[in-house]
């Protein structure tokens, strides 16, 4: 039985709250300065990059089916295709590698 | 500066994101409810904190009962990085984006959702940010109750493959940034070198995984700011 759990929970929800909600209700002047402009322009591609690599190697069972789904997303991705239409393919492929690796 | 104000366009953007979530939080369910969390437990857990890093640190504290203390420093280091978002996000809130929305929309601004928002090429509106916040908060929720409920009716060759679905987005988010700047992708480069060092190098790997995103990503955006900073902002954004 969990003992607590409200307390816990009202914890956990106001910190993670805080921190999203005060910069974005404190900070409503446009920036100037051009090196916070294009430390604010270069950041969210890093945090994605920094987020993806190399986590995405371990986001399915099998590695090598990981590399492929990647690959997928890579040469779709280049071809500026979608959003959801990067992520099925990448999805189907990993899908299609493990099934074949079940197989062999 | 043009600003994007469509919710259905919204709605589109958040889609993937709302994919990804659902396995991503399937996945969650499963892991409080075997740590001995009820049902409901888990679904407030992905109602109120929507933060997949920190809500997996936090089941294993409330399931021994912790103390209040570890469970606040743990949330603070690991959802730090979302205030360096929220500052940026900040830069790219349209005029219709009253006082208001600004305590509703940073509930739920995630990485995937802060991602998308922020590399739109316009200023983002209310009803755009509403519609893509709707989705991946819907797919969150209800991914943690069909994972906490029915963990193992799913195959797993399925829920392997939704694994993919969050990273295979994030480089459809930054591929094509990459492809028409050369200073991002050196960026993106740089970035996924720190990461790497912070996941296989000893001592830099023993770094809690919120401080690895905000260092790492830091870290490469101060060094582009400083030696490759971006031309004129709106210049920019006319010609994508």
């Amino acid at each position: 039985m969990i003992k607590n759990f409200w307390i816990y929970l009202a914890c956990a929800t106001l910190i993670t709250y805080l921190i999203r909600m005060l910069p974005i209700v404190l900070v409503k002047k446009k920036i100037k300065n051009k090196f916070l402009l294009s430390f604010l322009y270069y950041i969210p591609y890093a945090v994605l990059s920094v987020m993806t690599i190399p986590a995405i190697f371990y986001a399915t069972s099998y590695k090598i089916s990981a590399i492929v789904g990647f690959l997928i997303a890579l040469i779709l991705a280049y071809k500026e295709k979608s959003l959801v239409t990067v992520a099925f393919f990448s999805c189907l492929a990993v899908f299609l590698c493990e099934t074949i690796i079940k197989f062999i | 500066m043009k600003e994007n104000n469509n919710f259905l366009r919204g709605i589109a953007d958040g889609i993937p994101v709302c994919l990804g979530y659902l396995s991503v939080a399937f996945a969650f369910g499963i892991f409080a409810t075997d740590k001995g969390l009820s049902i409901i437990q888990t679904l407030l857990i992905s109602m109120t904190n929507v933060t997949s890093a920190g809500q997996l640190a936090m089941v294993p504290i409330i399931a021994v009962g912790g103390t209040l203390t570890e469970l606040a420093i743990s949330q603070f280091v690991i959802n730090l990085r979302y205030a360096l978002m929220s500052v940026s996000l900040s830069q790219k809130l349209g005029k219709s984006v009253n006082m208001f929305d600004r305590f509703v929309i940073s509930f739920v601004n995630t990485d995937e959702v802060f991602a998308i928002a922020t590399s739109n090429k316009f200023l983002v509106g209310k009803k755009y940010l509403y519609g893509l916040i709707l989705t991946p908060y819907l797919g969150w929720s209800a991914g943690t109750l069909i994972g906490a409920g029915a963990g193992n009716i799913l195959p797993l060759g399925i829920t392997s493959a939704l694994g993919i679905a969050i990273y295979a987005m994030f480089v459809a988010i930054v591929m094509p940034e990459a492809k028409k700047h050369t200073q991002t992708a050196l960026c993106v480069l740089c970035a996924i070198v720190f990461s790497c060092l912070f996941k296989y190098m000893p001592l830099l790997k023993s770094v809690p995984d919120g401080f690895t995103i905000i260092i790492c990503a830091a870290l490469s955006s101060v060094i582009f700011a400083l030696f490759a900073p971006i031309q004129n902002e709106d210049e920019d954004g006319e010609q994508k």
